[in-house]
């Protein structure tokens, strides 16, 4: 019954979904719709074909051998999981080379976005290194210009984290009022790994920084060059050298064979396929410290370098993708995170912030992280409006959306942090709405 | 040459391996290569190389970005963010366009087609004259309208308060649809 329930929603909510593709791009993106909704057919159909593996039968699989070992030498999802898979939105971008997709979050567990989920971000694709023709420079204001090689950078002593990764034009679409029927829309520009790597400092002392140095500009290998200056007292605290994520060596999508990565700071400045750090006495205000990156406030003046994504959560059960079916116990889950620490509590209200109630957070809780929160509810058949409030280590509290919108009015595009509502219906369906 | 860090892993990188990697360019211009590039010519290279993307005058074909236009704009409803209207840095375009453009062939420039698109650029954005030509020397001293108009990050810009009861009234709850 749930089963058959799920493609049913989500068919709706990608239907929904195309109602706000511009025409131009709206035949692709329905294509891609229709293609989707064929596979979940697929799916619902073999279920029904195969219940006689329903007790009191006794299932095929019981009566018959699986495959062999190495038939799948690098392991896939099951087949029955094909639906958890990046998507994208054809009209934000003119094209998929400088583009964004979004991770399943609606689909996810724990804390670890499974390496093939993690959101991508390219400027100019993702370009296909060879290791060994790979080099990484660090020069400029230093005593000992150096070059290193993978083999080189691997032999420096490493350190894992587990930090979050976001781009701060997640939930960017949303900044005039709801568009976007779908949690991995509103909220998938972000993702979660286990980074391995050398210490960027360990790095700069290698090369011996001057006294004058105080800012790193980090360039990437892409055809997009891309470039960031990020100030030395970030490059000397917990900014990594990352060639591993979750265990394995970078997907190509994330950087391979080598990356920056900037615990609990706006994506853009975890500069991909690494090349270059020079060291300089002032930033180098280039186009993605400038034209972009930068937030513009109802002044009509920016922002410039704001680096840190600061603390946000969301419901991601129930969410449009997921809704609830009949009354009765359900788990309202999610994920909270900040880049200026640890998550010391989420709050949760099904009133629309008339009244909140702490979650319990689950697992770890670890700094500049993904982190699980839930609350146990049981669900009457009412209708609500379904909230969840972070607050960090720090005090801060995740803001409501008219408070961002009084300061910063509704066009600085990036670091949209507020509190998020799902309207509950009392058919179970969740829609994308706003408070005013 | 000078004794390696703690570990003495990594080569010491050679004038010319670092001179083939070191593109970066500063507002004051700082990393700018010789050379030098008129409107005139800019015009020529940026029709045959940019236009079918960003259009003759600068407007952005479909999907792709504007380069000109959108003077003050910025507290519009509406905002359009240019290099004439919102760029702070000429260098940074020179900088742009020599690591990133054309789009489907980056680095293919050489730096005299640089300042030329560099300057037609700048043109079209009424930002020099027709007769103008663009070199390492005058580069950083073209003003930008919008330079004075970025500023580092303030926030934490918003003081939410942990309420957990009666927090507001919910006859005033206002639910925007999609």
């Amino acid at each position: 019954m749930a089963d058959s329930k799920k493609p049913e929603t989500s068919k709706e909510y990608l239907a929904e979904l195309t109602a706000h593709v511009p025409p131009t791009s709206r035949r692709d993106f329905l294509k891609k719709g229709v293609k989707f909704s064929t596979s979940l057919a697929a799916v619902a159909a073999t279920s029904e074909a195969l219940s006689d593996n329903l007790p009191p039968h006794v299932s095929s699989w019981s009566k018959s051998l699986g495959t062999g070992v190495v038939s799948t030498p690098y392991g896939v999802p099951s087949k029955f999981e094909e639906n958890v898979i990046r998507r994208t939105v054809p009209w934000l971008t003119a094209d998929k080379i400088s583009s964004i997709s979004m991770s399943p979050l609606q689909e996810l567990k724990g804390i670890i976005t499974p390496n093939g989920l993690v959101f991508e971000r390219y400027h100019a694709g993702a370009p296909a290194i060879n290791p060994a023709q790979h080099r990484l420079m660090i020069h400029g204001l230093v005593d000992n210009p150096l070059i290193f090689t993978m083999d080189d950078l691997m032999r420096f002593p490493s350190e894992s984290v587990i930090n979050f990764l976001e781009c701060p034009a997640n939930g960017g679409m949303e900044w005039r009022g709801p568009q976007m029927e779908a949690l991995q829309f509103t909220h998938g520009m972000i993702s979660c790994c286990e980074w391995t790597g050398v210490r960027l400092s360990t790095l700069l002392a290698e090369a011996g920084v001057q006294s004058k140095g105080k800012w790193v500009l980090a360039e990437g290998a892409d055809g997009a060059g891309m470039s960031r200056s990020i100030p030395m007292n970030k490059a000397l605290d917990d900014a990594l050298i990352v060639y591993a994520q979750n265990g394995e060596k970078l997907r190509p999508e994330q950087g391979y064979p080598v990356r920056l990565f900037n615990p609990g700071w706006e994506g853009n400045t975890s500069v991909k396929w690494l090349r270059r750090l020079k060291i300089g006495d002032k930033p180098w205000h280039h186009r993605e410290e400038t034209s972009k990156y930068t937030d513009l406030m109802p002044d009509g003046r920016s922002r410039r370098f704001t680096y840190e994504q600061e603390a946000n959560s969301v419901i991601t059960s129930p969410c449009p993708e997921n809704p609830w079916g009949q009354k009765g116990s359900y788990e309202i889950e999610g994920i909270a995170w900040s880049g200026r620490g640890k998550i010391k509590q989420v709050d949760v209200s099904i009133d629309g912030g008339v009244t909140w109630r702490p979650a319990k957070l689950k697992g770890l809780v670890l700094t500049k992280a993904l982190t699980r929160f839930c609350l146990p509810f049981k669900w009457d058949g009412s209708p609500g409006l379904l909230q969840s409030r972070a607050i960090d280590e720090t005090g801060y509290v995740q803001p409501t959306l008219s408070q961002l919108r009084n300061v910063r009015g509704t066009n600085s595009i990036y670091h949209k942090n507020s509190i998020h509502t799902w309207q509950l219906q009392s058919n179970g369906k969740i829609k994308n709405v706003q408070l005013k | 040459a000078a004794e390696t860090g703690r570990y003495g892993i990594g080569k010491t990188a050679t004038i010319e391996e670092i001179a083939g990697w070191d593109i970066d360019i500063r507002p004051d211009g700082k990393g700018l290569p010789k050379g030098k590039g008129s409107v005139l010519q800019g015009e020529e290279a940026y029709e045959a190389q940019c236009a079918s993307c960003h259009g003759l005058f600068g407007e952005g074909e479909g999907r792709w970005p504007p380069l000109a236009g959108g003077e003050d704009s910025l507290t519009e409803d509406r905002p359009k963010k240019t290099v004439g209207s919102y760029w702070p840095y000429a260098s940074t375009l020179w900088d742009y366009i020599n690591r990133a453009m054309p789009f489907s062939a980056p680095q293919s420039l050489t730096p005299d087609e640089v300042y030329a698109i560099t300057a037609y650029v700048l043109y079209l954005n009424d930002l020099v004259e027709k007769g103008f030509v663009l070199t390492q020397d005058n580069l950083a001293s073209i003003e930008m309208p919008n330079v004075n108009n970025f500023y580092a990050d303030d926030r934490p810009d918003t003081n939410n308060e942990r309420c957990m009861k009666n927090c507001k009234d919910p006859r005033n709850i206002e639910v925007i649809q999609s």
